[in-house]
């Protein structure tokens, strides 16, 4: 009885030794060589997994980043929007690098055409989502190039950042947008743009994608931008071009000085937390001249 | 009696114009001819502002391979070549003219005599429908001369002709087999020297008692022609089940019916061919059913491409007070329009006033697998999965499921008990896979 016991034991046991001698030799000749710092600079992103830095997952940009550094010594182009500036540093600091300082975007919506300024023409009648609308018609108020408010945009973020506005029937961005793009791929109109966040979150913007002559244009929305180019003679900054009846606002160029925003006749240019402007003050008693007064520490709530 | 095998509805047919005969409809004052009127790339204007026009004029050119020549179909002055807004609810580029009498090409035989006999050789026949712009006008308007060009390789053996009809409402093919029946022979044997087949045959569905009976007693007298009434079934005419009703023969998934030997053109194209190859006329006009419950006059009109929309439902008595929607083409296939300011096209079959009550969706509640719309489906697919994959965005699966043999019948959405938007859906992935799949030869 004990015999086979034993005989069982040491079988078993030569077995189990043997298998493990197999298998460290097939973990040896399979083994994946990586380079470790693929790990450490995937434990500083933020794990998301969103795609905004345009690679599969934060695997994936973690494999580009150490790529970039093994061949070019730097990570130039590369950034995680969600973790901005904060988390580059970290991970240029554990590669070795400096990292480049970016400037902060956010998702901004390039039409105005709400239930009030673009009325509703014709009635859609149909699966509540922007890509099928798009197809059917030139949508509900008559302009192709706007707003189709099914909300296609707000069900594609990851980061609750966008809502559809029930009044207006627009989407509305929230502080919290990333910028990732993930609205911006989802809008079958091409309204939504990413552009840098501004001094002080303000930012200057036109807002509107129509591209039709503005007799035309305006038939369907009263706040279209009709192309008229006044913005652009006005600019001292020359940020301002005009393409196919539709003014654009290079931000990086734009000083936010709000000319062009007073000037646009159909009130097509947005700004967005600025404070509210202060009254013009003519010829107040200062020896003849007239003296104009801005408050300079106003408070940032004012959207619009 | 013979029909496709897989599926099918039987939607009420509402033939209330059955009985009316082709009326033309008197020249507008002005036409709006958009450049778009066939598959495949729009045409080149081949006119500029300001040139006068005759009837029958060239006016674009289809330069790419799939395309077609478009021609005037009025005479008077070019007054823009502009964006105007049509069918597609979209603004697009038209040729605006305004229109002076109505004076016609020279070349083009205006007698009413019946041509029989077939001069040209089977080339010219092919270079002559493609030059005088003959497109489908079953409503796909695929142009009419590559489906002559039969690629190398491949043989034609039959030509089916299309006078089914299976759209409620639409009386057109009807009204022109029943008017202009010999001419329509005529032209069949046209096709038949085009393709060089020695068999053609026309498929009528049985609600046209009337047109079988004629067109069977005209077969006698042209040789290789033949007449089968089919079951009056939907959708009896989309090509693939026409095919199978007629011959018995199954189109592969993906393939053309130049796979299985055969050809398929509309009765309507039929009859375009025998003016533009006997009488040397050009495509610029065509019948129009206009109809619907509540239409005054509803009816079958001939004509002239370019008319506005807004003509037609004059002429059909105004548009209704209680009117919902206005569809352009069959109630099941057609599509909404946005507006009545648009031209009539050469793929325009149809206008439907729909009531307010007719036109109201059912509000759509979730699938409760009854499995209707699988049973209906006349290409055997799973409208449900496809559906389903195409709301939630998985665009792989959507292309795996065949999404893309889909033939947009509709037969799934009409039988859905919960009323789900199934081939919105559907037509929505269709779409998508098909960007994916250019991207990828693209690449």
């Amino acid at each position: 009885m004990n015999d086979i016991i034993i005989y069982a034991v040491i079988f078993l046991g030569v077995v189990g030794a043997a298998s493990a001698v197999i298998l460290y030799f097939i973990a040896q000749k399979f083994k994946v060589i990586e380079d470790p710092k693929i790990d450490e600079v995937e434990g500083a992103l933020p794990a998301a997994n969103c795609g905004g830095c345009g690679f599969p997952g934060c695997r994936g940009f973690s494999e580009a980043l150490v790529k970039s550094v093994n061949e070019k010594q730097s990570i130039e182009g590369l950034s995680c929007p969600v973790g901005g500036n904060a988390v580059m540093a970290k991970v240029a600091a554990i590669l070795g690098i400096v990292a480049e300082e970016k400037e902060p975007q956010i998702a901004v919506i390039r039409c105005s055409g709400s239930k009030e300024s673009a009325p509703k023409k014709i009635n859609y009648e149909g699966p509540a989502t922007c890509a099928f609308a798009h197809n059917l018609s030139s949508g509900e108020s008559g302009c192709p190039y706007g707003c189709l408010g099914c909300g296609d945009c707000v069900a594609a973020c990851k980061f609750d950042a966008i809502y559809m506005d029930e009044v207006t029937g627009l989407p509305v961005v929230r502080d919290n947008c990333v910028a990732c793009g993930a609205c911006v791929i989802a809008c079958p109109r091409n309204i939504i743009e990413l552009r840098n966040k501004g001094k002080k979150d303000r930012r200057i913007f036109v807002s509107c994608m129509n591209e039709e002559k503005g007799g035309i244009a305006k038939k369907n929305c009263s706040v279209v931008c009709i192309g008229c180019s006044k913005c652009f003679k006005v600019c001292p900054f020359e940020a301002i071009t005009m393409n196919n009846n539709l003014a654009y606002i290079d931000y990086e160029k734009c000083k936010l000085c709000r000319k062009c925003v007073l000037e646009c006749p159909t009130n097509a240019i947005h700004e967005l937390n600025f404070p509210p402007r202060k009254e013009k003050m003519s010829e107040v008693e200062n020896n003849g001249e007239s003296k104009i007064e801005v408050n300079k520490d106003q408070s940032l709530d004012t959207k619009e | 009696m013979k029909t496709f095998k897989i599926g099918g509805v039987h939607p009420p047919e509402n033939k209330l114009s059955t009985n009316r005969p082709i009326e033309v409809l008197a020249i507008p004052a002005q036409v709006i001819i958009p450049l778009s009127q066939s598959l495949g790339a729009p045409s080149v204007p081949v006119v500029n502002k300001g040139d006068a026009v005759k009837v029958g004029q060239l006016i674009a050119k289809g330069e790419a391979f799939i395309s077609s020549n478009i021609h005037s179909s009025v005479s008077g002055k070019v007054l823009k070549i502009d964006e105007a807004m049509d069918q597609s609810g979209y603004r697009r580029q038209a040729v605006f003219i305004t229109v002076e009498g109505d004076d016609w090409m020279e070349n083009i035989d205006r007698s009413a005599e019946l041509k029989k006999e077939i001069t040209l050789t089977k080339e010219e026949i092919i270079s002559k429908v493609k030059e005088l712009g003959i497109v489908g006008l079953g409503g796909a308007t695929f142009p009419s001369h590559v489906k002559l060009m039969v690629p190398t390789g491949k043989k034609a053996e039959v030509l089916v002709l299309n006078g089914v009809e299976c759209e409620p409402y639409l009386t057109a093919d009807h009204r022109l087999m029943l008017e202009k029946g010999e001419e329509m022979m005529v032209g069949i044997q046209i096709l038949m020297k085009g393709l060089d087949v020695k068999r053609a045959v026309i498929g009528i569905e049985n609600n046209k008692l009337d047109a079988i009976e004629h067109l069977k007693k005209l077969a006698n007298e042209f040789e290789g022609i033949e007449v089968e009434a089919l079951k009056v079934q939907y959708p009896q005419g989309g090509e693939k089940q026409l095919i199978d009703a007629v011959l018995g023969r199954q189109v592969p998934s993906g393939k053309l019916p130049i796979e299985v030997g055969v050809v398929v053109h509309n009765v309507g194209t039929a009859f375009a061919v025998y003016e533009a190859v006997q009488k040397n006329k050009p495509l610029f006009e065509r019948v129009v059913t206009i109809t619907g419950k509540n239409v005054k006059n509803p009816g079958n009109f001939m004509v002239r491409i370019g008319t506005s929309l807004n003509e037609l439902i004059e002429k059909a008595g105004g548009l209704p007070e209680d009117t919902g929607k206005i569809v352009s083409g069959g109630p099941m296939m057609g599509k909404a329009l946005n507006s009545v300011d648009v031209p009539i096209v050469k793929g325009t079959s149809g206008v439907l006033l729909f009531s307010e009550k007719e036109a109201r969706r059912v509000e759509p509640t979730n699938c409760i697998r009854c499995g209707k719309c699988i049973t209906v489906c006349p290409m055997g697919l799973e409208p449900v999965l496809i559906a389903q994959y195409g709301e939630l965005e998985m665009w792989e699966n959507v292309e795996t499921e065949h999404a893309l043999d889909c033939i947009e019948c509709g037969s799934c959405q009409y039988t859905c008990p919960a009323g789900r938007p199934l081939l919105d859906y559907i037509r929505l992935g269709k779409f998508r896979v098909g960007q994916i799949i250019r991207n990828r030869s693209k690449k």
